[in-house]
């Protein structure tokens, strides 16, 4: 039973690499990463000197989003912040600044608090990935900076992330 | 009760007499069951300072809910010996105030005013209410809070000022104002948010939360001199402050070491320590009791965000809401006996309040984008941020659900109302 399920994921594995290879040419994805994704830039045509530069990298989505009044990462972006934390590893020079922010619902405060409560979520997950804390700068601006303003689910999602910020 | 607000009376009046000039449109929506009959008769004098303080005098008492206007017709009495008692019996009012204004030559406004009891035909209150120059609307503030409290047994809150957050675009602006909305003064203005001003005691500083540093950090700022000073600018966020009663300490929070918890520090920033607990949960918007021996306060501990109750020096907490939704933004009665907050349920905010002793909770609002309640001094009214036409705006609710009113700014949104103290 084990090695059915096993090679059903190895199945699945090898489809989303064949499948990536039509999306070269797409902009930077916005679907939710998998793990299949990582191996995408290897596959691309084109080469980058940074990963950061590249739009087919897993390190070209800067941003994680969580349900209602949570906080930790999601399975789906875990492999997001990971691959940034990995890279933040090798590339000691480099800083980000973590903004969390949130949608309305909630009191400014209390959103404010969840904010800093994701962006240190991504920060904790960042630093066991490899990055020093000292390149890592975690804030929060609650519902302050929304994206989307509109009172209604599809402006909520947009505004429940964190953002990971490269200085340039 | 509700009902009895939107529904049955159903009354709008607009407060049509305060646009002129105004920074904050007015409207009044429902009405108090038993209000007094009163007259306001323009007062004599410099015919000009007269109209425009009984303008004043008659919108802040309309807008309390517990007054009916009644149009003095013509008759116009400045001084006790020219009234005639059964002119007004006619005309249903109970109580009139007569008196004179006039400017100094130093410019110094000084009105001498009556409040006349109709029915037993005695004289309530006599006095003379001065300021300096161009605080007309000052003085009538004044006389509208002898009338309400010698017509109450309340003290009136005309007197006041409240602050609050403008957000236009991405200017935002810190505002004090009187309490009717006149007399805007930005103490702040920037591109950067600005969130949760606190009044200390005495009405001299605002303490506040201002992104200008890259991050949350609480500034505390002098209202006479503008001056201001960084208090908390630690790693993360810094917020909430909240002064104590005696304006000797301010509650603020940090997450300095870790998630959001409560922090006692003096208003010079000295001896910091901290008094919420450990874990990852989140401790915000602490509220110092009237006693100053407690704290109300915003916590996700139990699962959801609710409201606490905990000594200030530390220790156990209590939870007080319970039940559906999540509850925020608490703040205490000025007579400690009851505090609101803002509760969400089915996706819709309620100012709320709740008894300390009955632990009953009673939704002050139909429900909608409403936030962040703040009882007036004299615990009778209550400010808080709505939204209407697509706008936020500052609304109040008299402490019964009784009696509502908007007030709209010219532009932009008002956010993050605050009450100041007593004068």
């Amino acid at each position: 039973m084990k090695k059915i399920v096993i090679s059903i994921v190895l199945l699945n594995l090898l489809a989303a690499c064949a499948s990536q290879k039509p999306q070269e040419t797409a902009a930077a994805p916005a679907a939710p990463a998998s793990a299949a994704v990582t191996v995408a830039p290897a596959a691309s045509a084109q080469t980058y000197d940074d990963a950061l530069n590249d739009p087919q990298s897993i390190l070209a989505k800067r941003s994680v989003y969580y349900p209602f009044d949570v906080s930790d990462v999601s399975a789906a972006d875990k492999p997001v912040v990971q691959a940034h934390g990995e890279y933040l590893s090798k590339h000691a020079a480099r800083t980000v600044r973590l903004e969390g922010n949130c949608d309305e619902r909630g009191s400014n405060e209390y959103n404010l608090a969840l904010g800093q409560r994701r962006a240190d979520g991504v920060q904790k997950m960042l630093e066991l990935g490899g990055a020093k804390a000292s390149q890592l700068n975690s804030v929060s601006y609650g519902e302050e900076k929304p994206v989307g303003s509109a009172h209604d689910e599809a402006s909520w999602a947009k505004n429940r992330r964190t953002d990971i910020n490269y200085a340039k | 009760m509700l009902k009895l607000c939107s529904g049955a009376l159903g009354l709008l009046m607009l407060a049509s007499a305060l646009t002129a000039s105004a920074a904050l449109n007015i409207e009044i929506i429902g009405a108090g069951e038993q209000q007094i009959p009163v007259s306001i008769v323009p007062f004599g004098g410099d015919a000009k300072l007269g109209a425009e303080i009984s303008e004043v005098v008659s919108g802040d008492l309309q807008r309390s809910g517990l007054f009916r206007l009644v149009d003095p017709l013509g008759k116009s009495p400045h001084e006790s010996a020219e009234v005639n008692y059964a002119d007004w019996r006619v005309r249903g009012t109970e109580a009139l105030a007569i008196g004179t204004v006039g400017a100094q030559a130093n410019g110094r406004i000084e009105a001498r005013f009556r409040l006349l009891d109709v029915i037993k035909q005695t004289e309530l209150v006599g006095q003379a209410v001065s300021a300096g120059e161009g605080q007309l609307r000052a003085v009538g503030h004044r006389v509208a809070d002898l009338i309400y409290e010698k017509l109450t047994g309340i003290k009136g809150v005309f007197s006041t000022r409240i602050a609050y957050v403008n957000r236009q675009g991405r200017q935002f602006s810190l505002i004090v104002a009187d309490s009717d909305g006149y007399n805007e003064q930005v103490v702040l203005s920037q591109h950067e948010p600005i969130m949760s001003p606190a009044w200390s005691p005495d009405g001299s500083h605002l303490a506040y939360v201002s992104f200008e540093t890259g991050h949350a950090a609480v500034f505390v700022q002098s209202l006479y001199t503008n001056q201001r000073k960084l208090l908390a600018d630690f790693r993360g966020s810094n917020s909430a402050p909240a002064w104590s009663p005696d304006g000797k300490q301010l509650a603020v929070v940090l997450t300095r070491d870790g998630s959001s918890k409560i922090y006692l520090m003096r208003p010079d920033g000295g001896d910091l320590h901290r008094i919420s607990g450990n874990g990852g949960g989140i401790d915000t918007e602490p509220n110092f009791s009237p006693d100053g021996l407690s704290l109300l306060f915003t916590s996700d501990r139990g699962g959801s965000a609710q409201i606490y109750q905990m000594p200030v020096e530390g220790g156990a907490a209590r939870r007080l809401t319970f039940g559906g939704g999540t509850s925020y933004s608490p703040r205490y009665s000025p007579d400690g006996k009851s505090f609101v907050f803002t509760h969400l349920n089915g996706g819709k905010f309620y100012i709320s309040m709740q008894d300390f002793q009955t632990g009953q909770m009673e939704m002050l609002s139909e429900g909608g984008w409403e936030k962040k309640p703040t009882f007036a001094p004299n615990g009778k009214l209550i400010l808080f941020a709505s939204e209407a036409r697509g706008r936020g705006i500052l609304a109040t609710v008299s402490s019964d659900g009784r009696v509502k009113q908007h007030m709209f700014t010219q532009s932009g949104d008002a956010r993050e109302p605050v009450w100041g103290p007593a004068q």
